[in-house]
């Protein structure tokens, strides 16, 4: 017998009868959370991701490039890493270079170019596809043309967001978007720029990822 | 369950080891608060412990054997009033486990845990006892033992009793729901931690500058009160820093309408 | 400052040992005021998230219901999840005892010809001292969460599950850094120091063969992996080297994905009092064709290494309910008077004590149990409500009683003593019988000048007990 079934025999001759009823987890949230509106999830979300230590601007449809520009020119950061196969990263990558920064894009697998990655990549800009108002948390599914490292390695993360797909709460948003019937590869909640408070409880920010988290929040009425 | 409107006639008291060998004035005391209530106060004679020690230190049967002597000393329906949490804990909540094998016993130890009650519980909730102040202006600092907090939920009735003598001030020590160390076999079993733990907490009652430390508990006052007692004797004090009593003995005393303390 | 060093330097010491550990902590001021710091400092934060009460009881009840759920089904879905993880793409490995798990991450190491291993926290790695044995194969395992990278660099093992540094101050930290890195000058600034951190991991997540994780919750129907952190290690070794290697205990299991929510919940306010970590990643499949990166090879290893021997007991299978918040031990006052190190165990303190004992048998464990004075404030806080008191007395009892035929735990009976037994039998005797016990307190009460003096354990820090010159029953008998 292998070890697999050694252990799957000795729990299956002593694993109780019946499991009961499914955990009646809708219940607990129809019962415990409120479904707010538009405008008070964003404020929420913002509340918390800011107490996170993010920064958020809030900025109209058209408006957000010009702010993505304001933001790294206060930064002084003149290379963001964008990824050419989304309409935004495609965007930034035609509008922003002219106005000196230049937008390099991933596209080649990370094997070609990990040490410019890990050494050279000073900001990473992506779309979220959502958040929770709740915690003040991102939802991202990173893909082929918008990859995992993005969000990660570079210094700082730059991240739009349009304020239509705030959930109330983590469960609303797997629910709704119906996430049991098939997740991608990898699916991530952010919820703040990197940090750690291991030395002696203090918090410090930056420990291996982003150092800074900027959310550019497009909202109707901005 | 014996409703507010349901005022009792006749309670069982189960003074607990502990109270019958060491505190026996606590004991008294809370039998003459009770019958001043009006209520007549019967003392099985049998009664010995709940069975409690064995059963915490991992030796079930000899405590079953313990706990099925008291289970027969209760037979009419009456409260049965015990002056600690912990004792009372025991019976209201373990008992049924205890006996979970033997059917008749556990039917018993079912029946008696409903009407099972920690006397500043039974005082607050059955009775509705609002204490009147015949005492002068006091600071005191109250201990509520671990298991009258969380197995039996009851830190609140002490602090209610207390609070409704006027002229008595409750203080608040540091960490106050944090265990004193007692724990029975514990304090012997771990001398080292159970020692910083006491040393802890009276240093913590101390600082309140409160004048005594009142406890519903015997085995935490044994423990507090034994280590500041020991603690005076290491620095030389003639007078405790840090006297202490039950609960009944200073609820008794501040509403004895004789009494001008 | 002049901060003392810990006592110990950890490898593997079980029980043996306990109490003179544990004094050396409790003797020095410097740790014990450092640790009840710290605690205090983690219970406020957890209050601060739970403000309201009912809530808070609703939300574990529902933990517990969750957890419960998923054990009474744990077989049927490890089944799932295997055949959900292997259609992912994801390899799936079981092991019995840390030999077998360390076998199988070291040979898929070897397989790679890997020199480097970084790590993300995980304690099911300590569990079985991978760190030892990659070492021995000649593969560099590096730790990378903050805390751990610490403890590694001075040689020590985590003193808690959550925050491995928390013994440590940042004076100390700083020499650490300063006499181990190379080129860094000493420095006790934090933000300094975790940028030194910082910069020396980066070069190794970018360079590392294998990354190793551990594992929160396993997603059984869509096949998932989810870890919770707040740094971004675990995302960089999750992401960054070609193969990831995830390690967790077999109980880690859901279902179905809306069960994560409300524990995740529940982990995140209890441990730390954050309401949700920096990060949540979910992990569903290896490198896709098309995708430029995360690890072209992902492998899940099941450890039992003593859980099925909890898992066979009613009682004892609330032990597996644990999400390793480490609240337990925020709150436990043994734990903060004594810290992680002294119990000698990868999990210390409540947790530590109702688990170990599976992973090590009551053999190596048996004193563990006693070290609790049954004050409640683990189980009062426990998010998932494990009875932790209850455990740690039937603990005690699988360990006390005499050796039997068909024990439920490895080790049974290793802490009987039959002196201690007979004392029991006796004090039993004597409680059980109205008239044995009469006699009994009527002598004690009457030769009270003869109660001992020295009372073992007692009366080193308190004076002696000696019962009162009459007894309750006496003084009813008196009464006018
Ligand atoms: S036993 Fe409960 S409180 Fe302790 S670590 Fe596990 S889940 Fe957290």
């Amino acid at each position: 017998m292998s070890a697999r079934d050694r252990i799957l025999a000795k729990l299956k001759a002593t694993a109780p009868e019946s499991a009961g009823d499914l955990p009646d987890v809708g219940g607990w949230y129809a019962d415990h959370r409120t479904q707010e509106s538009t405008a008070d999830k964003a404020k929420r979300f913002r509340h918390f991701i800011e107490l996170a230590h993010a920064e958020v601007y809030s900025v109209s449809r058209g408006g957000w490039l010009q702010k993505l520009y304001e933001v790294l020119s206060a930064k002084q950061i003149d290379k963001l890493l964008v990824a050419p196969g989304t309409v935004h990263g495609a965007r930034a990558q035609s509008d922003l270079p002219p106005l000196g920064i230049a937008c390099p894009g991933y596209d080649t697998p990370i094997e070609n170019w990990k040490p410019a990655m890990f050494n050279d990549t000073p900001a990473g800009f992506t779309a979220a596809r959502g958040a929770i108002a709740e915690t003040g948390t991102l939802i991202l599914w990173p893909n082929a043309d918008e990859p995992r490292l993005m969000s990660l390695v570079p210094p700082v993360h730059i991240v739009l967001l349009d304020a239509a797909n705030i959930y109330n709460t983590f469960h609303e948003a797997m629910q709704t978007e119906g996430w049991q019937d098939g997740l991608p590869t990898n699916s991530l909640l952010i919820s703040g720029p990197s940090k750690t408070a291991d030395i002696q409880q203090t918090l410090a920010y930056g420990a291996h990822g982003p150092k800074e988290l900027v959310v550019l929040m497009i909202e109707e009425n901005v | 369950m014996h409703s507010r409107s349901a005022y009792p006639t006749d309670v069982y008291f189960f003074a607990t080891c502990v109270v019958d060998q060491f505190f026996p004035g606590a004991g008294m005391d809370a039998i003459t608060l009770l019958e001043r209530q009006g209520i007549r106060v019967h003392f099985p004679e049998e009664q010995t412990c709940c069975g409690q020690p064995a059963y915490t230190s991992g030796f079930p049967d000899e405590a079953r054997k313990v706990a099925a002597l008291q289970l027969s000393l209760f037979p009419n329906d009456w409260p049965v009033v015990v002056p600690s949490g912990s004792c009372a804990g025991m019976m209201k909540h373990h008992y049924p486990t205890l006996f979970a094998d033997d059917p008749a016993r556990k039917a018993a130890a079912e029946k008696l845990s409903a009407r099972v009650y920690e006397l500043t519980q039974f005082l607050v909730d059955v009775l509705n006892f609002k204490p009147e102040d015949c005492g002068s202006d006091c600071t005191v600092v109250l201990h509520t033992s671990c298991s009258a907090r969380r197995e039996m939920g009851v830190h609140v009735t002490g602090r209610k009793l207390i609070g409704d003598l006027a002229k008595v001030k409750l203080a608040q020590q540091d960490h106050e729901s944090e265990c004193c160390g007692f724990g029975g076999t514990f304090s012997v079993k771990q001398p080292e931690i159970s020692a910083a733990m006491v040393e802890d907490k009276v240093k913590a009652l101390k600082a309140t500058g409160a004048e005594r430390v009142v406890s519903a508990d015997c085995g935490c006052l044994m423990n507090i009160l034994g280590h500041a007692a020991w603690k005076d004797q290491q620095e030389g004090r003639k007078t405790p820093s840090l006297p202490g009593e039950h609960i009944a003995t200073f609820l008794l005393r501040r509403t004895a309408k004789e009494n001008t303390q | 400052m002049n901060a003392p060093q810990t006592p110990h330097a950890l490898h593997f010491m079980p029980s043996a040992g306990f109490r003179a550990r544990a004094k050396d902590v409790v003797e020095n001021p410097f740790l014990r005021q450092s640790f009840r710091g710290a605690m205090d400092f983690l219970m406020s934060k957890r209050a601060a998230q739970f403000p309201d009460p009912e809530e808070l009881e609703s939300l574990r009840r529902l933990g517990e219901r969750i957890r419960q759920y998923n054990l009474a089904k744990l077989p049927d879905l490890l089944v799932q999840l295997e055949s959900n993880l292997t259609r992912n793409g994801i390899q799936v490995h079981w092991a019995e005892t840390p030999e077998e798990a360390n076998a199988i991450i070291l040979g898929i190491c070897q397989k790679h010809s890997a020199k480097l291993m970084v790590k993300g926290k995980s304690m099911v790695s300590e569990e079985i001292e991978l760190n030892h044995a990659a070492e021995a194969a000649g593969i560099g395992a590096l730790e990378s969460d903050m805390g751990e990278y610490i403890v590694q660099l001075a040689h020590e093992k985590p003193s808690h599950i959550i925050m491995p540094a928390i013994h440590k101050t940042k004076e100390q930290i700083a020499k650490l850094f300063h006499e181990n890195v190379p080129g860094v000058d000493y420095t006790d600034n934090v933000d300094a120091l975790i940028q030194i951190g910082r910069n020396v991991l980066r070069q190794k997540f970018l360079e590392a063969d294998i990354g190793l994780s551990g594992v929160n919750f396993a997603v059984a129907e869509t096949g998932t992996l989810c870890l919770v952190e707040n740094e971004g290690n675990g995302r960089m070794c999750t992401t960054a080297p070609p193969v990831h290697i995830a390690i967790t205990g077999i109980e880690k299991i859901v279902e179905k994905l809306e069960h994560v929510p409300p524990l995740l919940s529940l982990l995140t306010r209890s441990a730390t009092g954050q309401n949700i970590s920096t990060y949540f990643n979910m992990i569903s499949s290896p490198r896709k064709p098309g995708e430029k990166d995360g690890p072209g090879e992902v492998h899940l290893v099941l450890l039992d290494n003593g859980r099925s021997q909890a898992y066979a007991d009613e009682q004892l299978r609330k032990t597996l309910q644990c999400i390793r918040c480490g609240a337990c031990m925020n709150h436990c006052p043994v734990y903060t008077r004594i810290g992680g190190h002294a119990y000698g165990t990868t999990y210390p303190g409540p947790i530590g004590k109702i688990i170990s004992p599976h992973m090590l048998g009551l053999e190596a464990t048996a004193n563990m149990a006693t070290a609790s004075s049954l004050c409640g404030a683990c189980g009062e806080v426990c998010p998932v409500k494990i009875p932790i008191p209850e455990l740690l007395i039937r603990l005690r009892e699988e360990s006390f009683t005499a050796p039997h035929a068909n024990p439920t735990m490895r080790g049974q009976g290793a802490g009987h003593n039959a002196r201690i037994s007979a004392i029991w039998r006796a004090w039993s005797a004597i409680y059980a019988s109205p008239a044995l016990y009469r006699a009994a307190s009527w002598l004690a009460s009457r030769f009270r000048w003869l109660t001992p003096r020295r009372q073992a354990g007692w009366t080193s820090v308190r004076t002696p007990l000696q019962p009162a010159p009459k007894r309750l029953r006496d003084l009813i008998k008196e009464r006018p």
